[in-house]
């Protein structure tokens, strides 16, 4: 998406990323990022909280407005309820490392199926 | 190339994404795209007087739009009451994706029609996928998007990672 915002943005169409994943966009580079701190899938808000997905979305709606160069990246001032999703993401332990390691077997001997039926699209790991 | 220092608290993404590739057999890191720059456009007009296109990664919830990962727009009247998201990498065992307005704002942009913050939402939104690939990103979907946009004479496009 950053990638996108790149093209876009050099073409005079004004972006704005809402997001989660700060390093990820930051290190592409884009120039307006508004920065929700929770677990990837609600950039926009806590799932039915309507009165905080709107507030999320005027304060996007403000950094279109204020932001005077790129690179400019705000953080929404919200919390999710707890922290303990910060370090579940991606874990790996004794649990489920031979599990991974099948699971990264069955998925080139996929990724080699797609190709030899054509298929050149995709996607990332996405099983977290 | 070194990853950027991230808040101690925030979750260091490409690093957790560089290891669970690796458990799983792969021995060749993702590389991130990396600018130490980014384009930038000035808003030119009052906000009150733009208008807003929308951009998800989130596929249409519709037979080709589970099965085919490319390039969709959808009307953003109504609204969908489900989008596909189980391709993404968002957490899974920590929420869900079922209120659409976690991720795909348009409730919210609707509000904001009513209230003249912004002129417009357009009639569309555009779905991109997620991709391995920077060049089919770079080189087919983002120029796609653009085209998109630009018919639909956008002024702001609001981009949503899940």
């Amino acid at each position: 998406m950053s990638l996108l915002a790149r093209q876009l943005e050099s073409r005079g169409i004004i972006t704005l990323i809402i997001g989660s994943a700060i390093d990820v966009v930051e290190h592409c580079g884009v120039s307006r990022y508004l920065h929700t701190d929770f677990p990837l899938g609600n950039p926009c808000g806590a799932p039915y909280d309507a009165d905080m997905q709107l507030e999320i979305m005027r304060q996007g709606l403000s950094l279109v407005e204020e932001a005077g160069r790129a690179l400019t990246t705000r953080r929404a001032p919200f919390n999710w309820k707890d922290d303990t999703w910060r370090k579940d993401y991606a874990l790996i332990d004794d649990s489920n490392r031979e599990e991974l390691r099948l699971r990264g077997e069955r998925r080139r001997q996929q990724q080699a199926e797609d190709r030899s039926a054509g298929k050149t699209r995709a996607a990332m790991i996405s099983d977290t | 190339m070194k990853d950027k220092e991230v808040a101690s608290a925030d979750v260091p993404y490409m690093e957790r994404t560089r290891e669970y590739y690796r458990a799983q057999g792969y021995t060749k890191d993702y590389l991130w795209a990396h600018h130490e720059d980014a384009p930038f456009s000035p808003l030119d007009k009052p906000l009150g007087e733009c208008k807003v296109g929308l951009v998800t990664t989130a596929m249409p919830d519709t037979p080709q739009g589970r099965a085919q990962r490319q390039v969709y727009s959808c009307p953003t009247t109504p609204i969908p009451g489900s989008m596909f998201t189980d391709e993404l990498s968002w957490h899974k065992t920590m929420t869900h994706t079922h209120d659409v307005a976690s991720f795909l704002p348009l409730a919210q942009l609707q509000q904001c029609v009513q209230e003249g913050r912004i002129k417009a939402l357009a009639d569309r939104f555009h779905c991109i996928p997620t991709e391995y690939s920077q060049r089919n990103t770079n080189e087919n979907d983002a120029p796609e998007i653009l085209s998109r946009l630009l018919h639909d004479e956008v002024d702001v496009a609001i981009l949503v990672p899940l």
